[in-house]
């Protein structure tokens, strides 16, 4: 099965293109940089590269966040556009889980996380369960605070990955001290091909009810709720 | 080898997901517009956020219809068409990361549209334009006097310095408690009322053809306040027919006057303010005596939709303009430059 993955979830953005089990190409930067502007041609670059047509791939692959919400969406539109025309299959991957792939073989629990603004956190848990690495606790919006105290509790050493650990590194080691590991900073940008393996064993999504997985409502849509309520 | 030229539109600026098929520059095929305004009532405005969220959720829905409609394949389409601007840029980047997706997937050429030239070209899709020509493009963002001496050739002679009329129409209907958006509601009033206020006329300088509605709309606020203040009240009615036809005075006396000073063959309306009645009689009595020749869409043509970005976009492919797979949505996308 030929993929291509997109991911413009967060800062870093990754393009893969993958043969079945081969990687046959990939693509990742980190920099503050418009997703809109360089994907696509990100993307035509690299096709190009392989030498592959559009047409021939088997499958889309999309990072569905969380993340930002302008450049989840842009990865989203197109990786929807492009399995609805091409008539393909079409795959969302969480973005925390792709980042918590770097740290498959840790032996206590991966924590990735994406900075959510106000001590806020993107995050889940990850780890070894059933013979597969796969999540133990579900990708949330939560407070550092109260995730830091519910990781206490767990009692097992947690490698936290991803490139806003600078904003919570601090916060991470005075409540968990050595429960605490850090990766490095190749462990830090979530991989584009990791985003294609998943991808290709999960099950199609429906194209048109496709949506990104933004972990929470509009502001708006929080005070009107709210509003509603009084 | 195709036959025809078809241009796939595709409209995201604000709180439309629109697709269109256009064969030829003016045979709509398909015209498909998901309104989003059920969604933002209850805002009382568009929210970026929310707008955006709805486009992701509709573009391969409306896309789809879209074609379906027109009984054509993507193997009929000459050329991808989208509005890069202006507008909310969350908005515009669905429309823009869309149409690049489906110009990549089968190796078509991309045609970036402004979103104003797309409401003017509104008026190809019924009648031959005739050059030069003057545009009075009245929306919820714009209020500008377009001056055209040829396809794809935009002058801005005149243009509001505050409020759009729209947005002027929108505020002053929140002043009445008129649900959003406003302006039916004021003009369905207005049909009911009489001109009795005495609201100002913002003229300007003698030979400016640019627009203000700010003052106006405070002059509605003032008067509906002080009258509340003395214990009376206006009758709504009254209150809508009175800035009506301050903001029409205005309108179409500048339109006029510029059709006259620069000697053109036609005048065009266009944007969503164009559906109201007041304006459309107003123009229509006007130029009936006058040697312009003028013409004003039906109103689905005159909201956003895809046909017009299609109908511009089609004069912009044939003069060569092709985007690369950089395009970016552009929130304030300068229409002179175009
Ligand atoms: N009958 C009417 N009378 C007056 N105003 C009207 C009428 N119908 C619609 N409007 C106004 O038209 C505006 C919407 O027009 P349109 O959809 O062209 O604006 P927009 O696309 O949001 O703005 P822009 O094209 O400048 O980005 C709203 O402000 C609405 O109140
Ligand atoms: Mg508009």
């Amino acid at each position: 099965m030929k993929a291509l993955a997109i991911d413009t979830s967060n800062l870093v953005m990754g393009i893969a293109v993958v043969d079945g089990e081969k990687v046959i190409g990939e693509y990742t930067t980190n920099l503050k940089k418009n997703h809109s502007i360089r994907v696509m041609p990100a993307i035509h670059d690299l096709m190009k590269e392989m030498n592959m047509k559009p047409a021939e791939l088997d499958r889309i692959i999309t990072a569905k966040g969380p993340g930002s919400y302008t450049g989840v969406r842009i990865g989203v539109t197109i990786a929807k556009t492009m399995a609805w025309t091409l008539n393909k299959d079409l795959s969302g991957v969480s973005s925390l889980e792709v980042l918590a792939q770097n740290g498959k073989f840790f032996s206590g629990y991966v924590c990735p996380l994406f900075d959510a603004r106000r001590t806020q956190l993107y995050t889940g848990l990850y780890g070894f369960e059933e013979d597969r690495f796969q999540a133990v606790k579900e990708d949330r919006l939560v407070l550092r605070s109260n995730w830091l105290d519910e990781l206490k509790r767990l009692e097992k050493r947690i490698l936290f990955l991803g490139n806003d650990l600078d904003l919570h590194k601090k916060s991470i080691l005075e409540e968990l001290g050595d429960q605490a590991v850090f990766g490095s900073a190749a462990d830090h940008n979530p991989r584009p091909s990791e985003l294609a393996r998943i991808g290709i064993e999960k099950e199609p999504e429906s194209v048109h009810h496709f949506v990104p997985s933004y972990l929470q409502l509009a502001e708006a849509e929080v005070n009107w709720l709210a509003g509603q309520k009084k | 080898m195709k036959q025809d030229e078809m241009i796939l539109a595709i409209e995201t600026s604000c709180d439309e997901t629109a697709v269109a098929l256009v064969k030829n520059g003016t045979e709509i095929m398909a015209n498909v517009v998901a309104s989003q305004i059920e969604s933002h009532k209850r805002f009382g405005g568009v929210v970026p956020e929310v707008a955006s969220r709805h486009h992701v959720e509709q573009i391969t829905v409306v896309m789809e219809e879209a074609l379906q409609m027109a009984g054509v394949t993507m193997d009929d389409v000459t050329a991808v068409a989208v509005t890069e601007g202006p507008g909310l840029v969350g908005a515009l980047l669905i429309g823009v990361n869309a149409a690049k997706a489906l110009a990549f997937a089968h190796g078509l050429p991309l045609v970036p549209v402004h979103h104003i030239a797309g409401h003017i070209y509104a008026n190809r899709l019924i009648t031959e334009m005739k050059f030069p020509l003057l545009a009075l493009v009245v929306s919820g963002g714009h209020t500008e006097l377009v001056l055209m001496k040829e396809h794809g050739s935009f002058e801005v002679i005149g243009e509001t310095r505050d409020d759009a009329a729209g947005e002027a129409y929108d505020k002053v209907a929140r002043t009445l408690n008129l649900p959003y958006p406003g302006g039916p509601h004021i003009d369905r009033l207005a049909q009911d009322g009489a001109p009795v206020l005495n609201l100002p006329r913002a003229w300007l300088e003698a030979d400016s053809y640019d627009f203000s509605f700010s003052g106006l709309k405070s002059a509605v606020i003032n008067t509906v306040h002080n009258a509340a203040q003395r214990g009376e009240t206006i009758k709504p009615e009254d209150l809508a027919a009175s800035f009506q036809e301050s903001v029409i005075d205005v309108l179409v006396e500048k339109t006029a006057r510029a059709a006259r000073e620069y000697d053109v063959k036609q005048v065009l309306l266009a944007g969503g303010v164009a559906a109201n009645k007041g304006l459309r009689a107003a123009l229509e009595a006007k130029f009936s005596g006058l040697p312009q020749e003028l013409a004003i869409p039906p109103l689905y043509l005159c909201t956003d939709n895809a046909a017009m970005i299609a109908a511009a976009g089609s004069i912009a492919y044939q003069k060569g303009k092709r985007a690369d797979w950089a395009l970016n949505g552009v929130p304030g996308l300068d229409l002179e430059a175009q």
